[in-house]
């Protein structure tokens, strides 16, 4: 592979300013980055062009996929997301899951990993193993274990809720009403990756900075605001832009759960599992790739405009912008 | 917190004086630790939950006032037949008693600890009496599953996958980073920053195109799908991996630059050694996230059940969980054992390898 590629960079008309070494360093970072440059032409680029592709087609996946076993039908995917019942529901319950599930991905995360940074707290390294656990346990193993603990009568959560004095808890994953927020908590529980790359940006925070204020006369909480909360908040940037990504795309504990009918009552149809109920079930790879055009758009229009409002509020300490 | 002075500062009780700080401080970790701990039990509820389902026979979930671990009632053998036993209220405190002839309002008991007294009668429902329980495990509950699912053999497709996948990943990834961090090319910034942003990519828009690519290749019920795209690198991993790269210093492998050694030498020889920690965090994250991929064994491996990785060959049990609790907690704690066993084992390699890399960002 290398020797191709010296071989084309050679071919080009040789300007006198670049030298022999440069060169040879052009070839051997190219080389390296082949294997990159490759899988993305493969397995994204392309794919995408050809999903924008499809969604202007009727192919339906049941065929082998050839000319004359689809047509172009213009805009009549796009046209029938207007009367698509289940488009407009099921995006809502992608919202409300990222509108209750995002903040709770930056809080929850950010006072664990406050907790086990402390150096109050005794054995700090096995509430870290402990805190991650959740984190390395299979999405189906969490999908048996809370549909059990959520059970509305002999989970353990509301038996422990009824021990505290509530006596009608919710029924979790019977209720349409609670179902989307018990996967919110299922989500929740696998904060490990937020909480530890957030433990490591506290412990870059320097201490002289502390020390400092405590010298000016600040107390805890306003060091916590006006040092830790603004050193660490690339890292907070960093889980938010995370969080958001996988948020609009989450469904798979939610099809376990609830199968793909997104019992109870479709409250938990999620937007791409309606996603892959049209493609993968009924069928319909046309009408699905609208779905998964839409599904694209509407992350990279949520990460843009994340990086253009919230860019300005991320300080960096080395004085980068990007 | 050294700023609060201690009031009082008589020469007279310099003791007290030298003692207060290391209490307080003592207390204050007694009070962060034990809430620690709190928060702990609430994050851990549910895997306790899980191994005290798993370990008990589905009949105790249903009975009324059985306790939360798994146990069985206990009973009493007199004469050549087991009794149950209760803890019944009698004028000398609770006793436990074994009930030998249950009637309505009074009932013929026997006293374990002194049987030879024969059966009496005391006054009393027994209904209302609670049943003694003691600690006993079940384990039927992971033989039907065993039974019930081929484990050995997803254990090995889920094995077999995550290796080679792993594999692919890291001799990709630590190729990808090594051409990011030690070579100068023209538009390699422009580059890093569409690696980034593959980060955004849903895979919901690449999958349909891929599933139609992977079925004209005839990929479609094999692991190829799976495996192939492995070698091909990962915004994630790549970037983890060119972090830890830029913070080793370069002379070493300038000073064997100098000696002939040529790039790859270098990588295999210097660099590699040195980025230990950054390797575990990638091998650990990534065999994890291989293991538990749902999504894409499910669209490319539809029917084949003998190619199942674990997580798509107990997707069932989910729903079959209200009507066996047991079974279906079974096949859950199964599913997790080895993540969780190679966490812990690979646990410290793993945290120092991510908190070193985040304090280089």
């Amino acid at each position: 592979m290398s020797a191709v590629t010296r071989t084309n960079l050679a071919s080009i008309p040789s300007r006198p300013r670049i030298s022999a070494h440069t060169r040879r360093q052009w070839s051997w970072g190219l080389f390296f980055l082949l294997p990159w440059i490759i899988g993305f032409f493969a397995f994204q680029l392309l794919p995408i062009a050809f999903t924008i592709f499809l969604s202007f087609t009727d192919y339906a996946g049941t065929s082998e996929f050839k000319l004359g076993n689809f047509n172009f039908v213009g805009l009549e995917n796009y046209q029938r997301l207007l009367i698509d019942k289940i488009a407009l529901p099921s995006m809502g319950v992608t919202l409300k899951f990222a509108l209750i599930g995002i903040p709770l991905g930056l809080i929850i995360p950010l006072l664990l990993a406050l907790l086990v940074n402390s150096r109050r707290l005794m054995l700090s390294n096995f509430f870290r193993t402990l805190f991650y656990l959740p984190t390395v346990i299979p999405v189906v193993a969490g999908a048996i274990i809370f549909n059990g603990v959520l059970n509305a009568q002999s989970g353990w959560l509301n038996l422990s809720l009824k021990a505290l004095g509530i006596t009608e808890p919710p029924r979790w994953f019977s209720d349409p009403l609670w179902a989307g927020f018990a996967l919110n908590l299922l989500a929740i529980w696998a904060v490990g990756n937020a909480m530890i790359i957030l433990l490591a940006s506290l412990q870059g925070v320097p201490t002289e900075l502390y020390e400092a204020a405590t010298i000016d006369g600040a107390g805890p909480t306003a060091q916590f605001f006006y040092i830790t909360v603004p050193m660490i908040s690339p890292v907070i940037f960093y889980n938010l832009t995370i969080g958001v990504i996988l948020a609009f795309q989450y469904f798979v504990p939610a099809l376990l759960i609830g199968s793909s009918n997104g019992n109870p009552q479709g409250s938990l149809l999620f937007f791409p599992m309606h996603f892959y109920r049209e493609a993968f079930v009924f069928s319909h790879m046309g009408y699905a790739s609208v779905l998964a055009v839409i599904i694209f758009v509407v992350t990279m229009a949520a990460t843009g405009l994340l990086f253009y409002f919230g860019q300005r509020l991320v300080y960096y300490a080395s004085g980068e912008t990007s | 917190m050294a700023t609060t002075s201690v009031p009082g500062g008589s020469p007279a009780i310099p003791v007290t004086r030298r003692l207060w700080p290391a209490v307080r401080e003592a207390l204050a970790r007694l009070g962060v630790t034990g809430l620690g701990l709190l928060v702990l039990a609430v994050f851990l509820l549910p895997l306790g939950y899980v191994l005290a389902t798993a370990f008990k026979q589905d009949s105790q979930l249903t009975t009324p006032g059985a306790p939360l671990w798994p146990a069985s009632p206990s009973t009493y053998n007199y004469q050549g037949t087991d009794y149950p036993l209760y803890d019944v209220p009698t004028e000398n405190g609770t006793r436990p008693l074994a009930l030998v002839g249950p009637h309505r309002e009074e009932s013929d008991v026997v006293d374990p600890a002194k049987p030879e007294l024969g059966i009496f009668n005391v006054e009393g429902r027994w209904r209302t009496w609670q049943a003694v329980y003691r600690f006993d495990p079940a384990l039927e509950n992971f033989t039907t599953a065993w039974r019930q699912v081929n484990f050995l053999r997803l254990f090995r497709n889920s094995l077999l996958l995550s290796t080679i996948s792993t594999i692919g990943t890291l001799i990709a990834c630590i190729l990808v980073a090594y051409g990011f961090t030690r070579f100068q090319l023209p538009g390699k910034n422009i580059l890093f920053i569409i690696l980034i942003s593959t980060i955004v990519l849903p895979p919901q828009a690449t999958i349909v195109p891929l599933y139609i690519l992977f079925s004209k290749l005839g990929w479609t019920g094999t692991w190829l799908p799976l495996l192939v795209p492995a070698f091909f690198a990962n915004a994630y991993d790549v970037f983890l991996l060119r972090q830890y790269f830029m913070s080793i210093p370069r002379e070493l492998d300038e000073a064997a630059m100098l000696d002939g050694a040529n790039p790859l030498r270098i990588l295999i020889s210097i660099i590699l050694p040195q980025a230990a920690p950054a390797i575990t965090a990638v091998t650990i994250f990534h065999f994890f996230f291989v293991w538990n991929q749902y999504f894409e064994p499910l669209v490319y491996l539809l029917g084949k059940e003998e190619l199942y990785p674990i997580s798509v060959g107990i997707g069932a049990f989910v729903t079959t969980f209200s009507n066996y609790p047991g079974r279906s907690a079974a096949t859950a704690v199964l599913a997790m054992l080895l993540p969780a066993v190679m966490f812990f084992l690979a646990q410290r390699q793993f945290m120092q390898g991510i908190v070193v890399t985040g304090v280089e960002k």
